[in-house]
């Protein structure tokens, strides 16, 4: 069933289309200001967007997870998170598990890319693998899964790169007006005569919509992926068959006060919670990237069942009648599924904070190459990677450990 | 003349209809076969696990012989179910987690044990190999459904039918009432 989702995004899609035309309306603008022809304008923005474009397709991930100094991880690094995402990648139905990567941050979050799902990744950082029990992290990875598995990762990367060219676009274009690009419409209003008015109507038009068509873009651009974090947390729900690990964790990161220092405005939509969100704002409003928080939660808690059906009754009930999120063509193929028990029979000794703590930081000493000497005194020694002297002195008991 | 191409034009539309359910049918049916293969990976994985698990937990637990033994059975008997249908292979498979839930929860009584780091790392793949199982059983479950389905519903039934497409089977680990038993016996 959940792979219909993908072929009902009509809204999505409808969206996405409004911010083609709305590039292809700067480009004729820019076009008939700046050529006196239209087509040329039209191309430049066709070239901008076709060249971001395929950056994006082929580079993107790595420029996110770059910018993110995000780090690859294999199973035996962290196995606990490792099996995580197996389990939710068995649970989706996913062909392939996507890669892990770690961010070194102690802000909670979370964040998934990829083109297709044969080529996705997540990465987690630090803060959350210390915050989150087993249980709340299988909700985020399942929400992170979901973004992978409904194609938004996808659908978002269009979006935000649609937006990036009437950024530039609106950018340039507002500059040449203001210092010099003025001169050639002036002399060719002179030549034509009568049509000096028009040009100037043209010209008030464009240089409004200079300045709106960013804000315009960067409205739809969250009117998307709000939408689709509602449908990640539905899909979460589904596949773990248990909604309240989700609900829990998004309260957790969403108490944490650090703020994520690798994250800006053009990436923050892929983070499972907004990593620039401000305390106690009223945040369902057009200018947040991620429904509030407390909405999300109450949804997740009052559900009742796990399946698409339940979330769609609750988000209705918060939302009013008629309102609905999850697209027809998986609704009609939800089926009533039960939620999960709490635990099961055998509950696992799972590791507490301090234990999640120390075995994320040990994590990434590993990941940093550095060496690790346990002195016999109990004291766990760090050797960075470029050391080189034979033998170090433990500063608690004064020993000489090899290195 | 114009009635033979208008009863020509509906047996085409006719048959295209019926290759496009059929192909849907097919799809279908081989999501159910995949989603299949996905429990008898986890399935293999958790044999592969428990004789690890035994080596480990033998020196520690000198006292639960049966409980160990009965581990050691449930996973010999489920392997020769293995060959066996969804129904009565869940069965064997329910014993198997009952089992090791039972031996799961006795570590409680012995603290070495729970420091062991080969047996923490165990732990995990166990645990984790117990979420898969019931995370493909709960996906392949959810694939039955969409094709038993798409078999009896009209207009793919009439489709599935006359090519002999034929209902699948859900998989069901019985032994419920042993999983929700809670943690320790103290015995």
């Amino acid at each position: 069933m959940w792979e219909q989702i993908r072929s009902n995004q009509t809204r999505s899609m409808v969206l996405v289309i409004g911010m083609g035309l709305l590039l292809l309306l700067i480009g004729y603008l820019l076009g008939i200001i700046f050529f006196d022809n239209a087509i040329g304008g039209l191309v430049i923005a066709f070239i901008v967007w076709w060249v971001m474009s395929l950056l994006a397709y082929f580079q993107g991930d790595s420029i996110l997870l770059g910018l993110a100094r995000a780090r690859k991880i294999s199973h035996d690094d962290h196995p606990r998170l490792y099996n995580i995402v197996e389990e939710m990648k068995i649970a989706s139905g996913l062909e392939r598990v996507p890669d892990i990567y770690i961010i070194d941050d102690p802000a909670p979050n979370a964040f998934a890319v990829g083109r297709n799902p044969d080529k996705a990744a997540v990465a987690i950082t630090t803060g959350l693998l210390q915050k989150l029990n087993r249980d709340e992290l299988q909700g985020v990875i399942g929400h992170e899964i979901a973004h992978i598995k409904n194609r938004d990762v996808l659908l978002m990367a269009i979006a935000s790169v649609m937006l990036g060219t009437i950024v530039i676009l609106a950018w340039y274009a507002s500059r040449f007006m203001l210092f010099g690009g003025m001169g050639r419409s002036r002399s060719s209003s002179s030549s034509g005569g009568g049509g000096g008015g028009a040009q100037i109507i043209v010209l008030v038009a464009a240089i409004a919509l200079m300045i709106l068509a960013p804000i315009m873009a960067q409205l739809i651009y969250f009117a998307i992926s709000r939408k689709r974090e509602y449908m990640a947390d539905a899909s979460s729900a589904l596949y773990t068959r248990y909604p309240e690990g989700l609900a829990s964790a998004l309260e957790k990161i969403a108490a944490s006060t650090s703020q994520l220092k690798s994250a800006n405005q053009a990436t923050a939509p892929m983070y499972i919670m907004n990593p620039f969100r401000k305390e106690k704002r009223p945040a369902s409003n057009l200018t947040s990237t991620h429904p509030p928080i407390s909405e999300r939660v109450r949804i997740l808690r009052s559900m009742g069942g796990a399946s698409f059906a339940d979330y769609e009754r609750v988000y209705q009930q918060v939302h009013g009648v008629g309102k609905g999120v999850i697209p027809a063509s998986a609704l009609a193929l939800s089926h009533p599924t039960s939620l999960r028990a709490a635990e099961a029979g055998a509950a696992p000794q799972e590791p507490d904070k301090t234990e999640r703590v120390r075995e994320t930081s040990n994590l990434m000493w590993q990941l940093g190459n550095y060496k690790t000497i346990t002195c016999d005194c109990g004291t766990k020694l760090r050797v960075p990677p470029g050391f080189k002297e034979p033998a170090v002195r433990c500063p608690h008991c004064g020993r000489t450990n090899p290195v | 003349m114009a009635a033979v191409w208008v009863i020509v034009g509906i047996v085409v539309i006719l048959l295209v209809i019926f290759i496009v359910i059929y192909n849907r049918l097919v799809g279908w049916r081989n999501q159910v076969k995949n989603a299949w293969a996905q429990i008898d990976v986890q399935l293999k994985r958790r044999y592969d696990l428990i004789p690890n698990l035994m080596e480990t937990v033998k020196g520690y637990m000198k006292h639960e012989r049966e409980t160990m033994e009965a581990v050691t059975k449930a996973r010999n008997l489920a392997q020769q179910a293995a060959s066996a249908g969804a129904g009565e292979r869940g069965k064997a498979e329910g014993e198997l987690s009952s089992a090791l839930a039972r031996l799961l929860a006795v570590v409680e009584n012995y603290p070495d044990l729970k420091a062991n780091q080969n047996f923490l790392a165990l732990q995990e793949e166990l645990t984790s190999t117990e979420n898969k199982i019931s995370f493909s059983r709960q996906y392949y479950n959810d694939s039955v459904l969409k094709y038993n389905n798409q078999i009896q519903m009209f207009p793919s039934n009439m489709v599935a039918g006359m090519t002999g497409f034929k209902a699948g089977e859900f998989f069901e680990v019985t032994a419920e009432e042993e999983r929700k038993a809670p943690k320790v016996s103290f015995t």
